[in-house]
């Protein structure tokens, strides 16, 4: 089952032109939980082809979600750049096959 | 306490015009808005220009003097003119000037200037008072000279400084999202923690309630906490909506950076105190040992030609990628010898739109599209050569065969002229701050009075 399947909301923006952050979701607590533990910080860092040290990996329980901020691959707007507001990268996330 | 009247999250984007009248009568102390972000891209910054057309930034502004003086007190926008420089806090001032001619308001009006003076940046990088953010990137006396605008971003301490004017509006350069909120709760001694944790839960306007794009929303500072309601009829802010913004376009959740120090919202509680109104209060601004201001600055990196073909003929749409690769090596070498040109003069790409043009190689799905948008980027060195390359690789971008065998192809062009000249290209080249003696020592003040 995709991500997106499980939870209510996945999402992703810009955090300045340096860094995309992905905010997850969950909706309920065993959500959360049963997520978060199939999402470590290597397997994120993996689908985005970055290093897992400058991934920051966050729970934030008291609304069931979890986020994950990393340096952009390009940085916002340079000429490589194909999202400008970086919102297509949490597609990546949202399409990830989990257990269910 | 402190009342701070939210009309929008940014001048541009619309809001809703009487919730935000029924504010200015709510007994307001101050109006704050926000002109800008870098999140549309570094054009802006690198023209000093505003992204959002002039019509519609004045229309917005007229209503919010109007509320303003409606509500008899100061007016703040931080970020004038999506990127904040002198030259978009200019544009902003002459709008002001035609609104209080036209509305016949006689205006106290002080401009905060946020653009950074070349050479006292190289300065101030030979003393070591630039120190660089995470990622770390490359910084040197020459790139500084390659910026086309540097700006530093003001804090609450240059926004309070514009107010102790006695301004009736203040016009800021780039500034802080929360500082122009920040500013005033915190000169008047609320709680800082409390202050910064609702600015930021308010500096995009109605996004943190259930109406995002109602836009007004009031906040009230006191003592211990903060409490936010939108305005807009039918609006609510809940608990979970007013946490949830914490995450919004922060790459961290909990920590929030500003001038000065940090906020820390580890410990924070949110409480419904009614079906749309939402007390917050447990957050903690941390001083930190030095006063910084974040840097923020554009180069001119070249100058761009795109051109767009489709293919939607079977054949050609699943053998996309390989028809992509063989024309851009036959270009290469074409634009070699025909124009004496190689890699140090231009880049010449083509993305695949129907395959992976939005995530390059990050996509990892594969699917047959029923079309191809081939989209052509070439950046060169200046806009004549990236222009020529256009007509260059015009017509093989339209007949180009996959096979020598076959005859020749036509693909779809959907306008003439093919090629767009989209002339200079900026990137974001500083993720640094500036250490400063005192907060004003890298802004400018200019008051003046106007009207009819």
């Amino acid at each position: 089952m995709r991500l997106a399947d499980k939870v209510v909301k996945v999402r992703s923006k810009n955090a300045g032109p340096f860094w995309v952050t992905i905010d997850v979701f969950c909706g309920a607590p065993d959500v959360l939980a049963a997520v978060s533990a199939q999402l470590p910080a290597e397997r994120v860092a993996a689908l985005y082809q970055q290093p897992v040290e400058t991934l920051k990996r966050f729970e934030i329980p008291d609304i069931f979600a979890l986020k994950f901020s990393l340096p952009r691959p390009v940085v916002q707007g340079s000429r490589d750049d194909r999202d400008m507001h970086g919102a297509q990268y949490a597609v990546l996330l949202a399409e990830l096959e989990l257990d269910d | 306490m402190t009342r701070v009247l939210v009309p929008s999250g940014v001048l541009g984007l619309g809001f809703d015009g009487p919730a935000l009248m029924r504010g200015a009568q709510m007994k307001p102390d101050i109006i704050a808005i926000d002109g800008g972000s870098t999140d549309s891209g570094p054009f802006y910054l690198g023209t000093g220009t505003s992204k959002y057309s002039r019509a519609a930034s004045k229309s917005e502004w007229r209503q919010i003097l109007q509320a303003r003086a409606l509500a008899g007190v100061p007016l703040v926008i931080g970020s004038c003119g999506t990127c904040g420089t002198d030259s978009a806090v200019d544009w902003m001032y002459k709008i002001t000037t035609e609104l209080a001619a036209e509305l016949g308001q006689t205006l106290k009006i002080a401009r905060l200037y946020s653009s950074q003076d070349t050479a006292k940046m190289q300065a101030a990088l030979a003393k070591d008072r630039i120190a660089p953010l995470m990622p770390n990137l490359p910084i040197d006396h020459d790139l500084l000279s390659d910026c086309s605008h540097i700006v530093a971003l003001a804090g609450a301490e240059q926004i309070n400084a514009a107010l102790a004017t006695g301004a009736d509006i203040v016009l800021a350069g780039r500034t802080t999202d929360t500082a122009s909120i920040a500013a005033l709760p915190l000169a008047r001694g609320d709680h800082a923690g409390a202050v910064w944790h609702g600015a930021k839960v308010a500096e995009c306007g109605a996004l943190c309630s259930t109406n995002p794009t109602s836009g007004v929303i009031l906040v009230d500072f006191d003592a211990t906490g903060f409490e936010v309601q939108p305005l807009a009829t039918g609006a609510a802010c809940t608990p979970h909506s007013v946490s949830a913004h914490m995450l919004y376009e922060n790459s961290d959740p909990f920590i929030l950076y500003e001038p000065g120090g940090h906020l820390d919202v580890r410990n924070a509680r949110y409480k419904a105190l009614d079906s749309a109104c939402v007390r917050g209060d447990g957050a903690k601004w941390v001083v930190a040992p030095r006063y910084t201001v974040k840097l923020e600055g554009a180069r001119m990196v070249g100058y761009q030609t795109t051109i767009l073909a489709l293919l939607r003929d079977a054949h050609y749409v699943r053998n996309a990628q390989a028809w992509a690769d063989k024309l851009h090596a036959f270009l290469t070498a074409r634009i070699t010898e025909r124009m004496a040109l190689g890699p140090q003069d231009y880049t010449l790409e083509f993305r695949l739109i129907g395959a992976n043009a939005t995530l390059g190689s990050l996509e990892n799905r594969q699917a047959q599209p029923v079309e191809i948008g081939v989209l052509g980027i070439i950046t060169a060195r200046d806009a004549a050569m990236a222009d020529e390359i256009g007509r260059m690789i015009n017509p093989f971008v339209l007949h180009y065969p996959l096979t020598e065998d076959e005859e020749l192809p036509t693909f779809g062009f959907p306008y003439s002229p093919a090629q767009s000249d989209r002339g200079a290209l900026y990137e974001f080249c500083l993720n640094h701050v500036l250490e400063l003696d005192s907060p004003m020592d890298a802004f400018r003040l200019v008051v003046d009075e106007v009207g009819p």
